[in-house]
């Protein structure tokens, strides 16, 4: 019997995987060849999805892009036993994409059945919480905070400084919440970590809980992400089953049980107190802070707010140690990022990367630039609240830091590229009107101000008083900027003022007309 | 897909079914959505009643989030991604096309009853845009002859 590894990731799946799948299933049984498919998550190569892996002598070799139509005569050239064919693309860890990167949260994704806990404690597992159960709730704690780990969602803020804050907290219940709300354009490694490695996700929420004295947790997954949910319910229901969740922890007597729940297409929601408030029951309205969500946070309890890939890389920091993981990284940014290349790019996917790569690395080498093939025009790195830089910014090292010295924002690693079609002014209009449709409407600036700067741009480009209409764009950035509740109308004014500064051409395209009497 | 028509009976049990859940507003309201296809405004005061909330704090729930829909949907649901990343490869031609094709704008149904157009701003599959989600099943690479494609499927 030869095993046969295909990825059910939604990308994968959204490129044909499952239905060839099912032709390799058709093919093999009409021919009389024993297989036994494992669906996985995705190595995150999307351009050679999907791909096909077969176990061999050798180790996993690999097939892709592989279209339905091409499964007889992969078969037929011997594919099981890891034969020449022009699709045949090797070892897949060889492969330099991949091969160059540094893989430590993502290490198991797109290699473990990610459906069974047994399969998971194989490829390392469990190692994390075996070792964190032996440290105790300060000794986590410190752990944590030597390894530099830092927000992944975006802030960046030290993910050990907000777990002591907890742990200090006196309460009779505290919370574990995973902010799985990935709503950032250009983003999908919390997906893909969901989808393919969610025992991981389970094991760093686990070990959150035992660190803080917390008993129960909470994934809040966007709706947009049916499959990433899915998945999450049946490793919840399999670690249960296992007793890596539930009364005794690994029979350690530290009580943690998890449920997932769904949001309902609400961007705000990312942020994390409208996240506590939505999954409170109610609408995602922002919370002012203080109280911080470390000491007042879900239903009032202390409570650990963290982005799925910082959670999911606590694992790898308690089996390696700190020191290992903050070997990697440049200045304050310590260890890695899971990157993610997207947009108008040949090569997307996933790229994990120690901190201090240059955009231009990323793009050129990994990307292999455009995929529409036209030149370069403009790349925005941090999702739809991040800004967009012009090729003379592209020697940026991606770190915290040196991006917030340029004006922008490293976000949650989600790198867009634009080709030369691009209009920066119908992006910058785009920023406004997301803002206004996603704004909770908790607070003036982002509510009117992002209403008023649809309406402004829309002057400018239609060339109506353009240099005063530019003031009033200004003076709104400004407003929004200080005024803001939160990240939300805070950051909105980063696309925008990226924009001008970087592109001012696209705001002046139309002829200058008199104000209207 | 299928939906069960509206019954405020079958509503009653999905209420029930989900109420003892922590936050259980958001819960009840996907499993309404899921069972009818829309969230019927008669369970507003049905869900206040069982969680003992005002009918105001239930109403604002509802309105606040873009999922849920007030009418039933088309047979099928499309969503076609708007954000950033689709944009960077085609995706506001697209949604002009598909709108102009169905003669629906966003949140329309066509008036056969077989589609339903909604816009969702990203669905984490940036790298291979523009996509989609066509009755919850991904779709990558969803340009104009693409979606054609697949609107002569769903008519079929």
């Amino acid at each position: 019997m030869t095993r046969i590894f295909i990825p059910k990731d939604a990308q994968a799946v959204a490129l044909g995987a499952d239905r060839v799948a099912r032709e390799v299933e058709r093919v093999a049984a009409t021919t009389g060849q024993t297989i036994a498919i494992t669906r996985t998550g995705s190595r995150g190569l999307f351009w050679l999805e999907p791909t096909i892996e077969i176990e061999t002598a050798e180790g996993r070799i690999a097939y892709g892009p592989v279209k339905p139509g091409d499964v007889e005569a992969l078969l037929e050239a011997g594919m099981l036993s890891g034969a020449a064919h022009p699709l045949r693309i090797g070892r897949p860890e060889e492969v330099s994409y991949l091969a160059r990167q540094t893989r430590l949260t993502f290490a198991r994704v797109g290699i473990v059945d990610p459906m069974s806990a047994q399969d998971y404690v194989a490829h390392g597992g469990y190692a994390g919480l075996t070792r964190a159960l032996e440290l105790g709730g300060t000794g986590i704690i410190d752990e944590v905070k030597a390894s530099g780990l830092r927000g992944r969602g975006g802030a960046g803020f030290p993910t050990g400084i907000k777990w002591s804050t907890v742990g200090l907290a006196e309460a009779d219940q505290k919370y574990v919440v995973c902010n799985a709300d990935e709503g950032d354009s250009g983003t999908f490694a919390d997906r893909m970590l969901m989808e393919g490695d969610p025992f991981c996700l389970i094991e760093g929420m686990t070990i959150a809980g035992v660190a803080v004295g917390a008993t129960k947790g909470f994934i809040y997954i966007r709706s947009e992400y049916p499959h990433a949910f899915r998945a999450m319910n049946d490793a919840i229901a399999a670690a249960t089953q296992a007793g890596y969740l539930g009364p005794s922890v690994m029979g350690s007597g530290h009580a943690f049980t998890l449920e997932t729940r769904l949001g309902a297409g609400a961007y705000i929601c990312g942020e994390e107190t409208s996240l506590l408030d939505s999954l409170e029951g109610k609408r995602g309205m922002v919370r002012a802070k203080p109280p911080l969500p470390a000491i007042k946070g879900l239903f009032g309890k202390p409570t650990i707010v963290n982005n799925v890939l910082s959670l999911a890389t606590v694992p790898w920091i308690m089996a390696n140690g700190a020191a290992a993981y903050a070997d990697f990284g440049m200045g304050r940014s310590r260890g890695t990022l899971p990157f993610q290349l997207a947009g108008n790019v040949r090569r997307g996917g996933l790229v994990e990367l120690a901190f201090g790569t240059t955009l231009r690395e990323m793009i050129e080498w990994y990307g292999g630039g455009t995929r529409s093939g036209r030149p370069l025009r403009a790349v925005q790195v941090g999702g739809p609240l991040g800004a967009y830089f012009p090729d003379e910014l592209l020697d940026t090292p991606l770190d915290y830091e040196a991006f917030a010295a340029k004006n922008g924002l490293l976000g949650h690693g989600g790198i867009v590229v634009f080709d030369d079609t691009v209009d920066l002014a119908a992006q910058a209009r785009f920023a406004f009107e997301f803002c206004a449709t996603e704004s909770c409407g908790k607070c003036t600036p982002c509510r009117i101000g992002s209403t008023r700067g649809v309406e402004t741009i829309d002057r400018i480009v239609a060339g109506i008083e353009p240099a005063r209409n530019l003031e009033i764009v200004r003076d709104l950035c400004e407003v929004m900027t200080d005024g803001s509740l939160c990240a939300m109308g805070g950051l909105t004014p980063v696309p925008v003022l990226s924009a001008l500064a970087h592109f001012p051409e696209d705001f002046q395209r139309a002829p200058t007309l008199m104000a209207a009497e | 897909m299928t939906y069960e028509p509206w019954d405020a009976s079958i509503a009653d049990e999905v209420i029930a079914r989900h109420a003892r859940l922590d936050g259980a507003t958001m819960p009840i309201l996907h499993a309404l959505q899921e069972t009818f296809g829309y969230v019927d405004r008669a369970v507003v005061p049905m869900i206040a009643d069982v969680l003992n909330l005002s009918r105001a704090e239930i109403h604002g729930v509802v309105t606040f989030y873009h999922d849920f829909r007030s009418e039933p949907p088309g047979r099928h649901v499309v969503k076609i991604c708007r954000a950033e990343a689709c944009q960077s490869v085609g995706a506001v031609a697209l949604a002009d096309h598909a709108k102009r094709v169905l003669g629906i704008d966003w949140h329309g149904t066509t008036a056969d009853g077989r589609v339903t157009l909604e816009p969702v701003f990203c669905l984490g599959l940036c790298a291979c845009g523009p996509a989609a989600l066509v009755d919850d099943e991904p779709v990558s690479s969803f340009d104009p002859a693409a979606f054609d494609a697949r609107l002569a499927e769903l008519r079929a």
